[in-house]
């Protein structure tokens, strides 16, 4: 067996970010869609943790600490809005939301 | 060097089949348990690479805090009639047109690139040690930044899950 180097976590995060952009481009159910958001800023952080590895350099895993942080505000702020939604339209499905719609 | 790789595939099956899994699941807690998995592989796949204070925040904060939100608000909002509906929209095939031309650019470049990449070295600093000299002497301003980020965070969602505005 080939010994692991950098690019297979890259190749691995690019394929988990593929993932997260599927879900989010497809499915309906708005708590997912968030889920999938968090598989995307997940495939982020093996991105720069890989690189952080391979060149000795630690601020890479200081920045994955802000992305996790955002990913924090990102989905407190994003359920609150789920719940604000559905108390006021009853549904959860992305697609029916269509106010601004003609 | 070889344990390394086992492990390494083991961590990518778990983080891949778990995210596969959670965008397929009709029912939205089967989908919160397997993000948790996929969550759970890539905190392993920290480990593997030394970043052992991110390997417990990814634990602690993803695991432990963030999808105890998702299973809190997915028990608060009922979607027992969301599971009987269609679950993909209709763009799905234009969804996946596009993943797939994003796929084939990454792809490329990773292969073009193939050659920059070799096997890393571990350090000997403690790795604890060395995230909080740089976070709290460089970073110490964006670390602020991040916590008045937070404060308006947890104002905003109070605010949207209030009822009446």
């Amino acid at each position: 067996m080939h010994p692991v180097t950098t690019i297979h976590y890259l190749v691995l995060s690019a394929a988990l970010l593929l993932i997260g952009t599927v879900g989010v481009l497809t499915r309906r159910n708005v708590v997912i869609v968030l889920m999938s958001i968090e598989l995307i800023l997940n495939a982020v952080n093996i991105n720069l943790i890989a690189f952080s590895h391979a060149w000795k350099n630690i601020n890479g895993q200081i920045f994955a600490i802000f992305v996790i942080t955002d990913a924090v505000a990102e989905a407190a702020v994003g359920l609150g809005i789920l719940i604000a939604l559905f108390r006021n339209k009853e549904t959860v499905l992305a697609d029916e939301i269509d106010l601004l719609k003609w | 060097m070889l344990i390394d790789t086992v492990l390494f595939y083991a961590f990518a099956l778990l983080t891949l089949g778990g995210g596969l899994l959670c965008i397929t699941r009709r029912n939205a807690v089967h989908s919160a348990i397997s993000l948790i998995v996929s969550l759970l592989g890539v905190a392993g796949l920290y480990l593997m690479q030394q970043a052992e204070f991110l390997f417990a925040v990814q634990i602690v904060l993803y695991v432990g805090g963030i999808m105890v939100l998702f299973l809190f608000v997915i028990m608060l909002v009922n979607l027992d009639d969301a599971a009987k509906e269609r679950q993909f929209n209709r763009q799905w095939m234009i969804a996946l047109v596009a993943t797939l031309a994003v796929a084939a650019e990454i792809g490329y470049f990773l292969y073009r690139g193939r050659d920059a990449f070799h096997i890393a070295v571990a350090s000997t600093v403690g790795n604890v040690q060395q995230v909080a000299d740089s976070l709290f002497s460089e970073y110490l301003l964006p670390f602020e930044i991040a916590s008045v980020l937070l404060l308006v965070a947890v104002v905003g969602s109070v605010i949207m899950a209030k009822k009446r505005i």
